[in-house]
């Protein structure tokens, strides 16, 4: 099996899925990640010149409706959902830290 | 009761005439559920309102042109409703609850259905044996050693067990048809647009089908007349009629031309099942339909460019989930940041963090052409094998998987080999085809079933072959130990 993606990588690509590997599972998600990549190197073995690549199968094209604004009145029931909520709004961390700038 | 000698008509007529009610069946049906639940591990939750709403379905009369009246059924846990939680077998959606329901449960409730509970999963649907719940592992009625297949595995253990006449599953690459092959059990994978995805929880949004699980061919041509057609919510549903599933479901199968694809029968298949789809073939042939040897090609392919394909639109539709608006959030973040990666990484089970990063692999700027286009293309070929055999063939019959069910934690260390299990219904959902497995065999005490694949919008097709199989057969009267009497 040729390696494709080494440590380094698959926390790079985690990282880009806003993911980060234990350091215990590392070995592990890795080798996983390369067989599933050598799996997918069959793919090159077909022949695909000038074949239209298919997206979606469905028989919709371009589905239209009018634009009409909806007031849901669902504030509140919406914000049960959210794990932090303040005032009518959703509560997150601080986006920028000042701390760190010198 | 259960659900082993009475069918939909059966249980409706009995409803009629007042031999018992919808209050009694639902009280019966939840029973049932919770004598056998400690072996099954079939449901995530369980409608605390079921027998009050069948209260009132009794209250305003059994309504007599609708089979579904009064009826208990379940729902996977992936589709969403008000008055239960939706996890999709995730801690990410840890309380989370819905302030909609899916069309489909809308459907079925204003059919009359009770929906007793949601069912387990495989996370996010992302599996082949129900083992990769966040929450509990679902055993197979037929021997609570093996597996009941995935992701609908609860769905189709709840019908398996006699528990309920019927119920719903989801579908991405074979996660109704599978699990229905594993536990001797009808499932649909209708054609792609035939039913509303709205408040289906996405995973591979160009592959994603709702499709219900019941013990008869005719008892699920009734639950799709129910939950197919147009629906303004979701652009992908298809505007095509449509038509009375059970209408010419007694036509039978004489003229009928049915192709055996010679890869559905290659070596990777268990003999056991080989021998019951030539048996199968050969019911067909005494029924007056002619079977044909013909080949696709590049089937394959198909697992692999599902997973690229599958995996990247996995990537895309999981983002949202990001501990802001709804579900888990991790806890002590240092900024928003940290607040994404720290609750993606403990809210996400393995199988889904794979998938995830292959998928954003795959859309990465060096691997898009080589993966992701690549895969996209292969996609077209397969859908060409299928119009090329569907230009002078009704049906394609094969296996619907290479095994029966197989024990609890025997694949769970190889991805890619758990993937195979995938090989036959892969490329029906990569075309977009309507599919049903149905019980056409036992190997050791297991199901073995049997897959029938229609042109696109052709269910009715495959019901009536469906129906003639199972009306010369006795495999779908065999009843499971567990709930079995």
């Amino acid at each position: 099996m040729s390696e494709k993606v080494d440590q380094a990588r698959t926390q790079h690509i985690a990282g880009l899925a806003k993911l980060k590997i234990a350091d215990a599972e590392l070995d592990q998600f890795t080798e996983q990640l390369n067989d599933m990549l050598d799996m997918l190197d069959q793919l090159g073995t077909v022949d695909t010149e000038g074949v239209e690549p298919t997206y979606s199968v469905t028989d919709q094209i371009n589905v239209m409706r009018p634009d009409v604004a909806n007031n849901w009145g669902e504030r509140d029931a919406l914000l049960r959902n959210a794990p932090e909520s303040v005032d009518g709004l959703i509560r997150v961390p601080t986006i920028i830290d000042e701390s760190e700038d010198e | 009761m259960n659900y082993f000698d009475r069918d939909l008509e059966s249980v409706h007529q009995m409803l009629v005439d007042g031999e018992t009610t919808s209050v009694e069946l639902t009280k019966q049906t939840l029973a049932n559920i919770d004598a056998h639940e400690a072996d099954l591990q079939a449901y995530l939750a369980m409608n605390d309102e079921a027998v009050a709403q069948a209260e009132k379905i009794d209250a305003a009369g059994i309504d007599p042109d609708n089979v579904l009246s009064g009826v208990p059924v379940a729902i996977k846990d992936n589709l969403v409703t008000t008055n239960m939680p939706t996890t999709a077998a995730s801690k990410m959606l840890e309380n989370f609850h819905s302030l909609f329901n899916a069309t489909v449960v809308e459907k079925l409730q204003a059919a009359g259905a009770v929906i007793v509970g949601k069912t387990n999963l495989d996370e996010f649907a992302m599996g082949s044996s129900t083992e990769k719940s966040a929450y509990k592992t679902t055993r197979n009625p037929w021997d609570t050693n093996t597996v009941p297949g995935g992701s609908s595995g609860g769905s189709a253990t709840t019908v398996a067990a006699g528990e309920v006449p019927a119920s719903l599953g989801s579908d991405t690459g074979g996660s109704i048809r599978q699990p229905a092959s594993f536990t001797g059990v009808v499932g649909m994978k209708p054609t792609y647009g035939r039913v509303s995805r709205w408040g289906l929880i996405a995973f591979g949004s160009s592959f994603d089908q709702i499709g219900p699980f019941t013990r008869t061919v005719k008892d699920n041509a009734y639950l799709l007349n129910t939950i197919a057609g147009h629906d303004d919510h979701d652009a992908t549903s298809s505007d095509k009629e449509v038509p009375d599933f059970t209408a010419g479901i007694d036509q039978g199968v004489k003229g009928m031309r049915i192709a055996l694809p010679k890869e559905y029968l290659s070596d990777g298949i268990d003999q056991s099942v080989k021998d019951a789809i030539q048996a199968a073939a050969k019911k067909y042939e005494e029924l007056g339909a002619t079977i044909d040897e013909v080949s696709l090609p590049h089937a394959k392919y198909g697992v692999m460019a599902y997973y690229a394909l599958a995996s990247s639109e996995a990537s895309s539709n999981l983002e949202r989930f990001d501990g802001i608006r709804y579900g888990y959030r991790a806890e002590d973040p240092k900024n928003l940041e940290d607040l994404y990666v720290k609750t993606r990484s403990t809210g996400f089970g393995d199988e889904v963090k794979r998938r995830i990063m292959l998928g954003t692999f795959s859309l990465s700027a060096g691997s898009f052409d080589k993966y992701f286009k690549k895969a996209a293309q292969i996609r077209t070929l397969i859908i060409e094998d299928f119009q090329k055999v569907f230009q002078d063939h009704d049906l394609i019959m094969g296996p619907t998987a290479p095994t029966t069910a197989f024990k609890v934690g025997a694949e769970s260390t190889d991805p890619t080999e758990m993937y195979m299990n995938d090989v036959m219904t892969i490329p029906v959902n990569l075309a977009g085809l309507p599919g049903m497995s149905l019980p056409a065999g036992f190997s050791n005490g297991l199901p073995i079933g049997m897959q029938l694949i229609g042109k696109p919008f052709a269910e009715s097709t495959i019901y009536q072959a469906g129906h003639a199989f199972e009306q010369n057969t006795d495999f779908h009267k065999q009843t499971p130990q567990l709930g079995g009497k």
